[in-house]
């Protein structure tokens, strides 16, 4: 069942991304190119997803089983530290120079999109660079 | 400063964003989790844990909705710009910075954004400053 619901989740989630224009990476850097021609529509993007999310965050707060009767894992973590801003940063940049982030990069490549594959390649090579590191960093 | 308005959709992206937070909702209210792509795709590297099967549904679930999408409406086709070398440095800037953030646009743009969470406040403002440097450095000093 658990994972029967993350299947549609993650559907709805890409259709989400693809109705919203979120998973086109000319639109998403039209709305980063503020000094540019810019275009505003992905605010609206994260106004609904966000009028959307945050009454089921409100629900899920109350709750300690899910629906389905897993154990509710929301961060408990409050801590502002270097890592999540200069990670955050570096994502940032990532996003910026090719208007991908993970989401629309594992949608275009559901849409066949041979650079999209490079893309989703890169970002998993990033990914395992990160597992390298902080495995090497709990041996030491 | 000038609004593109030929390419504003304004209603297109609300409809979208709805979708979008439905779906995190499902995935918090149904599995007790994040809707967090990176951690989810990240987590599938740590071969320790019991939790591929909800973990690759969920990217199947994403990988596959271009084609469900296919069924009701002609697909629009993504417009990437950027060559392969560039692809590549995206995607690796993109895999470290979402891991060593711990999240990304969803986990802390949507998800954390949606539940008052200072920190995903501050990963977001982070993510979103260095993404608007960038394309203001890379389109209007360097003129690529």
């Amino acid at each position: 069942m658990i994972a029967l619901a993350s299947l549609l989740s993650g559907l709805v989630f890409g259709l989400g991304l693809i109705v919203s224009g979120m998973a086109n990476p000319a639109k998403v850097l039209g709305f980063m190119d503020l000094a540019g021609h810019w275009d505003p529509s992905l605010a609206f993007v994260m106004a609904g997803a966000i009028a959307v999310g945050s009454v089921a965050f409100l629900a899920a707060r109350r709750r300690s089983m899910s629906l389905l009767g897993a154990a509710m894992r929301l961060p408990s973590s409050r801590e502002i530290d270097r890592r999540l801003v200069v990670g955050s940063v570096v994502f940032g940049v990532g996003w910026g120079i090719a208007g991908l982030c993970p989401g629309p990069g594992l949608v275009a490549l559901g849409m066949g999109e041979a650079k999209a594959l490079v893309f989703v390649l890169a970002m998993l090579a990033g990914m395992g660079i990160f597992e390298l590191i902080e495995r090497r960093g709990r041996q030491s | 400063m000038s609004i593109d308005w030929n390419h504003f959709t304004p209603l297109a992206a609300l409809a979208g964003g709805a979708l979008i937070g439905l779906a995190a909702a499902m995935f918090v209210l149904l599995n007790g989790r994040i809707a967090g792509i990176s951690g989810v795709l990240g987590g599938l590297l740590r071969p320790s844990k019991c939790d591929i099967g909800w973990r690759a549904a969920f990217l199947l679930g994403l990988v596959g909705a271009p084609s469900l999408y296919l069924l009701f409406a002609v697909l629009p086709r993504p417009q990437i710009d950027a060559g392969y070398g560039t692809l590549v440095l995206a995607g690796l800037l993109v895999g470290l910075g979402t891991r060593y953030g711990s999240g990304c646009t969803s986990g802390h743009g949507v998800c954390g954004l949606s539940r008052l969470s200072p920190r995903s406040f501050v990963a977001t403002i982070s993510f979103m400053g260095a993404g608007f440097a960038t394309v203001f450095v890379v389109r209007h000093l360097l003129g690529i």
